[in-house]
């Protein structure tokens, strides 16, 4: 598993709120059916942010950039790029 | 023809120069003549008449609630901007005396005060949710409400008031009842703002959620499609203003409150509002500021 990933995981664990544990989740298992509401989405949004030093813009602020970890990932790998 | 040009400034004057409103110094909220009231009582009643085959139980909440359901909805989680929390004194005599002293010097008070139980109330259907504990009918519940809100957000354009009248229907049952319930309504609220010469339009909406956050939250409210408006222009033609609300909140309140099924299944609700000045200025500036000069078939669907 990647850096990004286990951190994101970790991220989802925190902040998720989700029904199931976030380590046994596959990469691209539906966050929301798993139990993160919108809030929590934005909690989960707010603290990639703080982890991987980043800012989502405004166009990424929906719902299918959150919906799984592979989701998640490539757009942290979008906003990391060429770093 | 309308009353002024599409301009929030032009037309907010109109109505003061008309004498329909007056102001009283803050923006946001202002007093309301008795043209005004009665065109405004009038809407209200085509409304009934227009729900007469929901059967909904009717009442009037004040515009305080405790402010416990602002907690227990999460309204501070999304919209701490707006609200309006009531705060008063706490202190001793001494303390009243320095509270008095800092006011009569100008200078800021506000931490003197300590905030209360109850809070303005932002949206037409809180006050209903603490009272439905408990199951539903199978069928599902109906209930209307004529209530003020209050939302902090001063602004000189007349559409956006601090404090405001809304119409509100609630219905609470099978999520499948509700969804057609509140489709019915979409139709029929959009049809009777047509049928008083208002060209309506209803589309997908969202809330002004607080912050960055608060963006992610309306685009996800909009992809849900759990909020619609009618809008209908009256400041602008680019941008219509609503008049009109349609929430869907699946299960958000009846969880909130333990409202549930006979079955114990999950009930949902949803809610439907007419913002009353809105309508009332929407049909202003449309038919003019004299209601006696307004065509016939609209002032024989108010005044029938």
């Amino acid at each position: 598993m990647s850096e990004n990933a286990t951190k994101i995981r970790n991220i989802l664990k925190e902040h998720g709120r989700l029904t199931k544990d976030a380590s046994a989740l596959g990469e691209r298992d539906d966050l929301y059916q798993a139990g993160m509401t919108s809030h929590a989405s934005v909690n989960v949004m707010l603290a990639l942010e703080g982890e991987f030093d980043v800012e989502f813009p405004d166009h990424m602020l929906k719902r299918s950039v959150f919906e799984s970890i592979a989701a998640i990932t490539s757009a942290i790998d979008e906003l990391t790029q060429g770093r | 023809m309308p009353a002024t040009e599409y301009d929030a400034l032009k037309f907010h004057d109109g109505m003061v120069k008309a004498g329909l409103i007056v102001p009283v110094g803050v923006p946001g909220i202002f007093g309301r003549n008795h043209v005004f009231e009665d065109v405004l009582a009038r809407f209200d009643a085509a409304v009934t008449r227009l729900a007469t085959d929901d059967r909904a139980d009717f009442f009037v909440f004040p515009p305080t609630i405790e402010r416990r359901i602002l907690e227990k909805v999460g309204y501070m989680d999304s919209f701490p901007q707006l609200a309006g929390t009531v705060h008063s004194f706490f202190g001793k005599e001494l303390d009243a005396r320095k509270l008095s002293e800092r006011i009569h010097a100008g200078g800021a008070w506000g931490d003197a005060m300590a905030i209360t139980d109850v809070s303005l109330n932002p949206a037409a259907c809180y006050p209903l949710y603490p009272t439905l504990p408990g199951t539903v009918p199978s069928g599902g519940r109906v209930v209307t409400m004529l209530n003020w809100v209050f939302r902090h957000e001063p602004s000189p354009e007349p559409t956006r008031m601090q404090a405001f009248r809304v119409r509100e229907y609630v219905a609470c049952g099978p999520p499948e009842m509700v969804i057609r319930w509140r489709d019915t309504w979409l139709e029929r609220g959009k049809h009777l703002l047509e049928s008083l010469g208002l060209p309506a339009k209803a589309d997908v909406a969202s809330d002004p959620f607080f912050g960055k956050g608060g963006k992610m939250l309306a685009a996800s409210q909009r992809e849900l499609k759990l909020k619609f408006e009618v809008l209908v222009p009256v400041i602008s033609r680019e941008n219509p203003t609503a008049c009109c609300s349609f929430n869907y909140h699946e299960a958000k309140f009846t969880d909130a409150f333990g409202i549930a099924l006979p079955d114990g299944e999950t009930a949902h609700t949803a809610c439907l509002g007419f913002g009353l000045e809105r309508c009332v200025m929407a049909l202003f500036q449309e038919h003019g500021f004299d209601p006696g000069t307004w065509p016939g078939a609209v002032r024989e669907k108010l005044w029938p």
